[in-house]
């Protein structure tokens, strides 16, 4: 339980970090360590070194940037829960950050470590993947935003090349019926399965966690609302494309059943 | 690289390095039956990896850091070998763990049966279930760790060990290291939880011993989570087929259960004794006209089992109660009322029970109506009727228990008979130091049961002191020479009363002293208000600490009568004790998801005479939580090549307060008559008690959808299953359950 030997250096500024990462091949970001010192200390992760941004302040912030919302990579789980910014504006996104873990889980976790680190077991990435977000990536040669779309590319992989960092989640303005329900063991628990609803565009987004090797988008589900399905009907399609995980916190088979009971409820709480 | 010359490692040692060591293999102390097989067990293993936790090697660095990254260089050369995890498998002997035993089936046990045993054919109704319960890890938060030192050319050495058991540990590690007893002393410091997983001695403490002894160093080892998980003992693991025999009317006639129990692949400490722990009280609180009981021990490639927080009875109790329920069930009676006219009539004196040992004290009756009467048992159904009438995705479910339990281990001459190798006494010295302060030495060795506070509560009452003039020492065996440690919530009745009476030989020597300084006759004293007072004249008084001075200074002792004023006590119980309870639970299930909520839980306990109330709430409540998380969260699981697939506690679910509700918590008492004070024990009740209390209630909440069985835990998917299975056939949307009728075979647990 005691990681390999790693090299640390603490980052003053993005710049820094990006010509540091850039130095070694084998160097990873250190954010909130919630996710990357755990798969250290069993040694499944063992980068060289570590690049600490943690201390990096102007990447912690939460502001309505015009008809969007701006949230600094580094913004702690906490402090995303209890932005009014977001509690008003997009709510959906303040409520999931609330629902992470525990309350140390929360304190040290940000929001930026949860997309990099693309779990599709997180909370929050499948609520931005609901909200077309937009992440802004830096990296040597500049900046560049991809959509949350294209973000997730596979198990624990994104766009992100190894040398970029995140620094800002941009998310729409979210005010209408919206729904966030999580299923888990234990209240600290990941979701067994997680399943988001925004009402968007007159139709609906349906984002799912833990229901494939990346966050998911309930394509079927959105097709058969926009459609003018009810509810139970659409969420019948809650499946579609999905590829659950079978282990001990349940079957696939299990899976794709609770994903329809929780996607029927999510577009009951969410749609007028 | 080789090995050796990594940063910081002293050394890298196999058994083959090591084979001077150990004169022996790791204790077992509980040889249950004359042919019982029992394979050696060595610290580190000489041929075969038989369980992932089996250690092949120790490298011992300069810090923990340095050890890990060398132990990962550390390449073990092996063959795989087939595995065998299933019980029923592994008793085929297909594949045998030991050779040299021959086999996998190493112990078969049988209380001997009590009454007809025709009449669990001939009853109008027999009930016959299967129950399966999952192997548990006991999870003591804080984990095992040890350090062990000494002067190796005096041969003298000392452990320092997160155990329960350190008067036992100094017997056995004197065996398997062979350095004298009289040159071992072991210490038990802050040794945080234990649950019975620190019941034990075992392999890492016997080479941080042996290697101090090799290096001429301290050797220091503590655990961390996965290696708790794999090489710490588990718990449980048991299959039982069980029968009731009953009357249409709802008397139970007689019960009876053929155990097969999981030993893992190795004896620990006790581990053939566990089942048998269980074997006295498979009739629970109930008057049956017959019994039976019998088990078989089988070797699995799995962590070796042992005791865990109950051992034994709570798996006896949640069978006897799966089984009660079914039976209710089966004649259509409230199992409420089935339970109630089947207790076993009161008594105040010691009465031999259908198993062959003598029950204490007995009145569960007026515990039982307290229970139901906290649960609101008869508005709980009345809710109940309603959801099942509304067809609410949420059902509610109410679930009993009632149990008796053995405490107060034990009465030696039965240890003996039991063909346990060790004694059940416990032993107390009490030194008075001259101006008040008196200082304990108890043979107990608690670990976050608060003897320091009861034991103190003990001595201040019996001599007229106050609790913080106390001081109780323990858990080092240079200071307190004799004991037999802490489990089997046997503290309070064996320790706690062998206090009591080194309290009364204190006062005997004192009160010869304040006859002499008061002079007068010893019979014209009295014990009153805290004083040897003179019978007529109050006035004229000592006081403990007024005579433990005298008695130091011994300026002027009676004739005969030697300075200091102590006394010391070793105990053995004539009976074990029996506490007995009811404990009532409500959970609420998404009938949709399989979640299980619990609403509300009542516990109602019988310990017999209660020392310190908070404690006895702190241990109901901590032994219930563990219940519910054993009824709904926890199960060890193993993946066919025997890997333990729940090796951190992300995996192994251990429930947060967030799911632990709000106990509703009382008393009756029922005095012991095993021990003076009138003690019974509470630290295993919570546990014993509360697995088949949410089990049954959550049978009940989705039997009315045909549900009859239910495993351990009952976690979401397995409800969610079970109500699949019962309500095959109904039309259900998107796989869910609208519109599920009840299956046709509602109540009918044949
Ligand atoms: C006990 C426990 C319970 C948890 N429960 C939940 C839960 O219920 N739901 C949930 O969603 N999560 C849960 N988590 C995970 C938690 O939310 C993590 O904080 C989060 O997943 C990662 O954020 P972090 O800041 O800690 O990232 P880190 O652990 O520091 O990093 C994670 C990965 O992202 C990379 N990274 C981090 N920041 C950046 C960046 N700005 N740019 C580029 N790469 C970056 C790192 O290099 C690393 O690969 C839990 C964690 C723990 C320990």
């Amino acid at each position: 339980m005691i990681p390999a030997p790693f090299d640390y250096a603490r980052a003053g500024s993005v710049e820094e970090a990006i010509s540091l990462l850039g130095s070694d091949p084998d160097a990873k970001v250190l954010a909130g360590g919630h996710s990357l010192l755990p798969a250290m200390r069993l040694r499944i992760a063992r980068p060289s070194m570590l690049v600490d941004i943690g201390r990096i302040a102007d990447l912690s912030y939460v502001r309505e940037d015009g008809d969007r919302i701006a949230i600094g990579a580094l913004t702690r789980h906490h402090d995303v829960a209890n932005a009014e910014v977001l509690q008003q504006l997009c709510p959906i996104v303040a409520h999931a950050a609330g629902q992470i873990g525990d309350p140390q889980v929360r304190h040290m976790g940000t929001i930026g470590g949860s997309v990099a680190h693309g779990d599709p077991a997180g909370d929050l990435p499948s609520v931005l993947l609901a909200l077309d977000a937009g992440f802004v990536a830096q990296g040597p040669t500049g900046t560049r935003t991809v959509a949350a779309t294209g973000f997730f590319t596979s198990l624990f992989e994104t766009a992100l090349a190894p040398d970029e960092v995140l620094t800002e989640i941009r998310v729409p303005k979210a005010t209408a019926g919206w729904s966030f329900m999580k299923f888990q063991r234990r209240a600290q628990d990941w979701a067994v399965v997680g399943v988001s609803a925004v009402r968007a565009n007159g139709g609906v987004h349906v984002g799912l966690t833990n229901m494939g090797l990346t966050p998911l988008r309930a394509v079927g589900v959105e097709e058969a609302v926009g459609g003018g399905a009810d509810p139970a009907s659409a969420a019948a399609r809650a499946d579609e494309g999905t590829a659950p995980p079978d282990d001990a916190f349940g079957s696939a088979e299990y899976r794709r059943q609770l994903v329809k009971v929780l996607v029927r409820r999510a577009l009951e709480e969410a749609l007028p | 690289m080789s090995r050796k010359q990594m940063p910081g490692v002293i050394g890298v040692f196999t058994a083959a390095d090591l084979d001077d060591a150990f004169p022996a293999g790791l204790p077992m102390v509980w040889p249950i039956t004359e042919d019982i097989k029992i394979p050696t067990h060595w610290p580190l293993t000489k041929d075969v990896i038989r369980f992932a936790g089996d250690a092949v090697a120790v490298v011992v660095a300069g810090s923990r850091a340095q050890a890990e990254d060398a132990a990962e260089e550390v390449a073990v050369r092996a063959t795989e070998l087939p595995v065998v995890l299933d019980l029923e498998e592994a008793a085929k002997d297909q594949v045998v763990l030991h050779e040299d035993l021959g086999t996998n089936v190493v112990v078969h046990w049988s209380h001997g049966g009590g009454g007809d045993q025709a009449i669990f054919e001939s009853a109008p109704v027999v009930v016959q279930e299967r129950h399966l319960q999952p192997r548990l890890i006991p999870n003591a938060i804080e984990g095992r760790g040890c350090l062990a030192y000494g002067i190796p050319a005096a041969g003298e050495f000392t452990l320092v060990s997160s155990t329960q058991i350190p008067h036992i540990t100094r017997v056995g590690l004197s065996i398997t290291t062979g350095i004298p007893q009289t040159k071992l002393r072991i210490i038990a410091p802050d040794v945080g939880g234990g649950f019975g997983s620190k019941l034990n001695i075992y392999a890492e403490e016997a080479l941080a011993l042996a290697l101090a002894r090799q290096l001429g160093r301290p050797v220091k080892w503590i655990e961390d989570r996965q290696e708790n998980y794999l090489a710490t003992t588990h718990g449980r693991g048991v299959i039982h087929d069980c029968t009731l025999a009953g009357t249409e009317d709802g008397k139970i006639l007689g019960l009876k259960f053929v155990e097969l129990a999981d030993m893992g692949a190795y004896f620990q400490l006790l581990t053939p004794g566990i089942p048998e722990l269980g074997g006295w009280v498979y009739m629970g609180p109930y008057d049956v006209d017959a019994y039976w009981y019998e088990f078989t021990g089988i070797m699995t490639n799995a962590t070796p089992t042992d005791a865990y927080r109950g051992a034994g009875r709570p798996e006896a109790t949640y069978v006897i109660e799966r089984l009660v329920d079914a039976f209710a069930r089966r004649i259509g009676k409230d199992p409420a009322q089935v339970r109630r006219m089947n207790l076993h009539p009161p008594h105040v004196d010691a009465q031999t029970s259908i198993m062959g040992l003598n029950v204490d004290s007995a009145n569960y009756e007026p515990t039982f109506d307290r229970a139901l009467e906290l649960a609101e048992y008869d508005q709980m159904r009345k809710e109940q009727a309603a959801r099942r009438e509304s067809g609410d995705v949420r059902q509610i479910g109410i679930g009993l228990s009632s149990y008796i339990e053995m405490c107060g281990l034990a009465p030696s001459e039965i240890l003996g008979a039991l063909r346990y190798v060790a004694g059940g006494w416990d032993a107390a010295e009490i030194e008075c130091r001259p101006f008040g302060k008196v200082v304990v030495r108890t043979g107990t060795s608690p670990h976050g049961q608060g003897h320091d506070t009861s034991w103190s509560q003990i001595v201040a009452d019996g001599l007229g002191i106050t609790p913080d003039d106390v001081e109780v020492l323990h858990g080092d065996t240079a200071v307190s020479r004799l004991g037999m440690d802490t489990y089997g919530s046997r503290s309070a009745a064996v320790g706690g009363e062998a206090l009591r009476q080194a309290v009364e030989k204190v006062k005997e020597k004192a009160r010869i002293i304040a006859a002499h300084e008061l002079e007068v006759s010893e019979d014209d004293l009295e014990w009153a208000d805290g004083a040897f007072r003179v019978r007529g004249a109050p006035d004229k008084a000592r006081t403990i600490p007024d005579l433990a001075t005298s008695a130091w200074q011994a300026h002027s002792l009676p004739q005969g009568v030697e300075p200091v004023l102590e006394g010391t006590a070793v105990y053995d119980p004539p009976n074990f004790t029996w506490p007995a309870g009811t404990h009532v639970c409500v959970v609420e299930v998404d009938t949709e998801t399989g979640k299980t909520d619990v609403l509300r839980y009542v516990a109602v306990d019988d310990c017999g005479v209660v020392i310190n109330p908070m404690i006895v709430e702190g241990q109901v409540q901590g032994g219930v939580a563990q219940g519910i998380a054993e009824a709904l969260y926890e199960e060890a699981v193993y993946d066919g090549s025997g890997n333990l697939m729940t090796s951190s506690m992300t995996q192994y679910l251990i429930p947060s307060a967030m799911e632990i509700p709000d106990m509703i918590l009382d008393r009756t008492e029922t005095p012991s008559t095993t021990n003076a004070l009138g003690v019974k024990g509470i630290a295993e009740a919570g546990t014993i008690a509360s697995p088949p209390a949410v089990i049954n209630a959550v049978v009940d909440a989705v039997s009315h959808l045909g549900v009859t069985e239910m495993g351990k835990p009952a976690s979401p998917e397995r409800v969610w299953r079970a109500i699949q299975e019962a309500t095959k056939g109904s039309p259900g949307v998107s796989g869910g359950l609208d519109g599920a009728t009840p299956a046709q075979q509602e109540g009918g647990a044949s």
